[in-house]
């Protein structure tokens, strides 16, 4: 196994795209340890990206937020103006692991690890965010809606890095929220969540909504149609009901040890519901 | 056990919060687990298991491996010796396989090698041809007619003719005329219920270091409830003599009875012997999950008759235990323990044993009890509910109490029964109002006790310090709890007594540390070695003095004299007396040897309230309440954190814990992630009251406390969430799926 910490991201990428056997990237390494030591993945490669510059900022640009690869959680959770702007990106970020996670992990790396649970990814496509991508020849922009493309699988190519996360400017009277399921309080992972952001007129009602929920299908899904049943309405008991029948209807989720289809079909609803009157609180509006 | 009226009811350290020797230790990392020892040209040992749930192996390959740079062994099977008893040739083909893998997880051959990852090499390089053969993972499934054979020609005679081949052990308890009984009820519920199977959840991982020369002599360092009880299980699945095997217990990570046996230990000295080097074997949390000693799954059926001011006239239950892959004998103590609480006129518990292709389930607390007790502790709540009783007087209408003819064939003597019911009754938490989608439950709760076999040095220092040499692992507080009765008994400071635990070749024969045995029965016997080792001081101060042995007496740390003839002598201390100990005749030390009964048995009265989410099915935990009766609570901390500690695995076990397999009969969920514990933020502080009813088996009055506690939470759990939900539930766990699954269908 080798491991390397390259001077630039060019150069990581063009390690990356020339490694023959399996490579993994390290930034906070709450995942790729945690494979390495339940030998899941035995990789030829490691490449270690943290040191680089720029990539534990977050940098305030064009009315938004730039924020490195390797920020971790934690430093995300104490960031007051981010916390400010995008209050639901942050409480999915700081849902990922425990505490002592919250110092290393990382949005992007939970992004690329490609879990449909991850809780960072919901969040992050209801506001509308969008990767930054180092490959051998050169950078690129992505929806963060278009990278998870299947359980553990991205649309990354060889070699491509994912190397900031851009959050857009806010308008005002807008706010996002986040909420999982999980059988317990803490230490677990989301049976099935949603990220809900909404924008407000000035007299509350509803001019801009993202609904986007997670794992109740191979990737995150932003549902369009869960979005638009809020729109025009003040989160009255009818359009709720609409928008929790439009997230039922985008629901795809599998049986398995950790829930049922029809679980967390119905969760996803509630949740959605939850999120979305927490994100019209926050937004300033009162229903 | 007669006590010669050697009872003592009046403390001075005993009763205290003293430090805990180990705990610097522990939190600074300087104590020795496990996995934490190391020796000279150490190899790694690891253990190829089968992906199979049944399978017969047709062959097994090793010589591709045995070729690889770095690996110095390899065992199977045919290289353990030939035990002739059942229960030994189980646990030999329990930790390598003979010819058939009986489970997912189950051992087939095991390498040593010079590196992990040479060794990890190995095992993919050894080749098992398997015949895959149909299993069954479900008791209820096992038991059927035409279910797959898990192992043929294994039941005992107890096992009725035209039952499963599965059914390995069957039992009856109970007295009494059960259909008068029932005519007289006006109410009769019968309700089935089934339970999964939980695991213990040791944060330590097994783990050992064996050395076994050509010379025929063993060492063996290890992570155990029981040393001697290892040594025995490695002497007869390796062929050693007793005396030959050294082992040593390592500070053990937990165990919670899950470490009452042998999983890696004979594979590590197998290695070694073949070897000729020492083999560290540790177990990954993976491997734990598959193949170590979960607990039974039960099924099960109780039948409750009770009149409308709720007596109970008649009550059954019928207990289906599957124990994984060999014979267990866990459904006796379900059947006994079922009915434990009540003073019953006519009752009746039958009990099946089970083969299943799981592992072999071992002891988790008070094992057995708990899947029981949750049917029928359930079941009476629910007669409570239809008739309109009071759950907390109904139980003490039908309190057992000294006198009960207990369901099970003895009559108790003291026991804290309605003391604790009471106590529970007259706790702010009874009468504490309850909102919307709240529920309280309330369940009893009982446990046996055990005593044993127990050895006991007490070395007198010649600087007036006490060594206690015992031979239990400290898995509950026990070198903590010993000093302090050594130092009671001898009248001198908990900080002048250190206790430590010793390996098999320097103590007599000790039972494991299980069946809340050990502030009980090594209690006792450090106790009586303290007043051997007295004795003698008061004979060295009489020699001294010139007087008889028989006018001194000990009080206060100090012999003195005593009686009419004594003459006026200043009292020595016990410092005094053993600064001059090599002019009177030499070392002072007290022992004690015996098989000790008189354990006494415990109950334990849960009460908590939970509030449903209607929504999601998942419920919260508002408050818990542990009420129980210690006898005498030496150290008060660790009888509050055994009571605590209990209520928290039996929250987990009904809410969320199971052993989940797949069609292919493959265990799922192998890992802290999908085998959910509770998490400190699942739990309110769980408030405990410690009743202290005097146990007249011990001196001091002590009864082992570390199982009854996990007993209640079942049914207290399932009682308060199915009247939080408003719809009766019958299963564990109530994960969130299935209770939103009930409330939908209520």
């Amino acid at each position: 196994m080798k491991y390397v910490k390259p001077d630039s991201l060019h150069a990581a990428s063009v390690l990356l795209a020339q490694e023959t056997g399996t490579s993994r990237i390290l930034a906070g390494g709450t995942d790729v340890l945690v494979q390495l030591r339940s030998e899941m993945v035995e990789p030829d490669l490691i490449v270690d990206l943290k040191q680089l510059d720029g990539l534990r900022d977050i940098t305030a640009e064009a009315g938004g937020f730039r924020i490195g690869a390797a920020v971790s959680g934690a430093e995300m959770g104490e960031h007051a103006d981010l916390c400010a702007a995008w209050p639901g990106v942050v409480e999915g970020v700081e849902l990922i692991g425990s505490t002592q996670v919250q110092g290393r992990c990382t949005m992007v790396g939970n992004l690329c690890n490609g879990s449909p649970a991850a809780d960072s990814v919901p969040g992050m496509v209801a506001a509308n965010a969008v990767a930054r991508i180092q490959g051998p020849d050169g950078e690129r922009d992505c929806p963060v809606l278009d990278i998870p493309v299947g359980p553990g699988k991205t649309s990354l190519a060889k070699g491509e890095i994912i190397t900031s996360i851009f959050l857009p400017a806010r308008p005002a009277n807008a706010s996002d929220a986040y909420l999982r399921f999980i059988p317990r309080t803490e230490m677990d992972i989301a049976v099935s969540s949603a990220g809900v952001n909404l924008e407000l007129d000035g007299a509350g009602t509803v001019i801009g909504a993202r609904v986007a929920l997670g794992a109740v299908a191979p990737t995150v899904r932003l549902v369009k149609d869960a979005g638009a049943a809020l729109i025009g309405s003040r989160l009255d008991d009818a359009a709720i009901a609409s928008m929790v029948g439009a997230v039922e209807a985008a629901c795809s989720p599998i049986d398995d040890k950790r829930s049922t289809i029809e679980f967390r079909t119905k969760t996803a609803g509630v949740l959605a519901k939850r999120a979305a009157l927490i994100a019209y609180e926050r937004a300033g509006g009162t229903s | 056990m007669a006590l010669d009226g050697n009872e003592k009811r009046e403390f001075k350290v005993i009763g205290q919060r003293v430090n805990r020797p180990d705990g610097i230790d522990k939190v600074t990392g300087k104590a020795l687990f496990g996995a934490d020892l190391t020796a000279p040209g150490m190899l790694t040992g690891r253990i190829l298991r089968s992906p199979h749930a049944h399978a017969r192996i047709v062959s097994i390959d090793t010589s591709a491996a045995l070729a690889m740079p770095g690996v110095k062994a390899v065992v199977t099977n045919a290289d353990l010796a030939e035990p002739q008893d059942d229960f030994f040739r189980d646990i030999k083909d329990n930790v390598l396989a003979r010819d058939k893998a009986l489970y997912d997880g189950h051992a087939v051959a095991a390498v040593a090698a010079t590196s992990r990852s040479a060794a990890r090499a190995a095992i993919r390089a050894i080749k098992v041809e398997y015949e895959q053969l149909p299993h069954v993972t479900d008791v209820d499934d096992a038991m059927k007619a035409d279910a797959p054979v898990v192992q043929a020609g294994r039941a005992d005679e107890s096992v009725p003719a035209g039952s499963s081949p599965n059914v390995t052990s069957h039992f009856e308890f109970g007295h009494g005329d059960l259909e008068a009984g029932f005519a007289k009820a006006d109410t009769i519920l019968e309700r089935s219920f089934k339970t999964a199977a939980t695991h213990q959840g040791y944060i330590e991982p097994h783990a050992c270091l064996a050395t076994l020369g050509h010379d025929g002599r063993g060492e063996l360092w290890c992570c155990t409830q029981g040393q001697y009880n290892v040594r025995t299980i490695c002497s007869q699945v390796c062929g050693i003599e007793a005396t030959q095997l050294r082992v040593t217990a390592s500070e053990i990570g937990g165990g919670f009875g899950g470490k009452t046996t042998c999983f890696i230990e004979p594979v590590a000295l197998a290695l070694a012997r073949k070897s000729g080097k020492p083999v560290k074997i540790v177990m990954s949390r993976e491997e734990v999950f598959r193949a170590s000693g979960p607990t039974v799954s039960s099924s099960s059926d109780v039948k409750i008759g009770m009149t409308k001011d709720g007596r109970i006239t008649a009550a059954q239950a019928k207990l289906r235990y599957q124990g994984g892959a060999f014979p267990c004998g866990t459904v006796e103590f379900g059947a006994q323990a079922a009915f434990a609480a009540y003073d019953l006129d006519a009752v009746q518990t039958l009990g099946w044993n089970v083969l299943t292709n799981r592992p072999k389930e071992v002891a988790y607390r008070a094992p057995g009890a708990p899947m029981a007790i949750y049917a029928v502790e359930s079941v009476v709540d629910e007669l409570c509910q239809e008739l309109g009783l009071d759950p907390l007087d109904v139980r003490l209408k039908n309190a057992a109490r000294k006198g009960t003819l207990a369901s099970y064939g003895p009559t108790f003597n003291d026991i804290g029964l309605v003391a604790t019911l009471e106590a529970a009754k007259a706790h702010p938490h009874y009468g504490a109002p309850l909102g919307e989608n709240q529920g309280r439950g309330l369940s009893c709760g009982f446990w046996f006790n055990f005593g044993g076999n127990t050895c006991v040095s007490l070395n007198i220092n010649h600087d007036g310090t006490v060594g206690v040499v015992e031979g239990n692992p400290d898995i509950g507080g026990s070198r903590a709890s010993i000093s302090m009765m050594a130092a009671e008994e001898l009248g001198i400071g908990y900080d002048k007594v250190r206790t430590v635990i010793t390996d098999t070749n320097s103590l007599g024969f000790n039972d494991v540390t299980d069946g809340s045995r050990v502030t009980f029965a090594v209690g006792l016997a450090t106790i009586e070695a303290a007043r051997a080792a007295i004795r003698e001081m008061c004979k060295r101060a009489a020699q001294i003095w010139g007087i008889d042995a028989e006018a001194v007496v000990w009080e206060d740390g100090a012999a003195k004299p005593s009686g009419p003839n004594a003459g006026d002598h200043p009292p020595m201390t016990l410092a005094e007396i053993a600064a001059v100990m090599d002019n009177t005749g030499g070392p002072i030390a007290g022992h004690h040897e015996v098989n000790a009964d008189g354990a006494g048995v415990s109950f334990g009265v849960h009460l908590v309230d939970t509030e449903v989410d209607t929504e999601t099915g998942a419920t919260k935990i508002l408050r818990y309440t542990v009420f129980q009766d210690a006898g005498k609570a030496i150290h008060p901390d660790y009888v509050e954190g055994q009571m605590q500690g209990g209520a928290v695995q039996g929250i987990g076990w009904a809410l969320n814990e199971e052993y989940i397999y797949g069609e292919d009969g493959r265990l799922q969920n192998a890992g802290f992630l999908d085998y959910r514990v509770p998490v400190a933020s699942d739990l309110p502080e769980i408030e405990t009251v410690i009743l202290e009813i005097p146990n007249p088996g011990h001196p001091y009055g002590v009864r082992g406390v570390g199982e009854t506690p996990i007993v209640p939470p079942l049914a207290a759990l399932s009682n308060a969430v199915s009247r939080a939900a408003n719809v009766r539930m019958h299963e564990l766990p109530m994960s969130p799926p299935r209770l939103l699954k009930a409330m939908s269908e209520r």
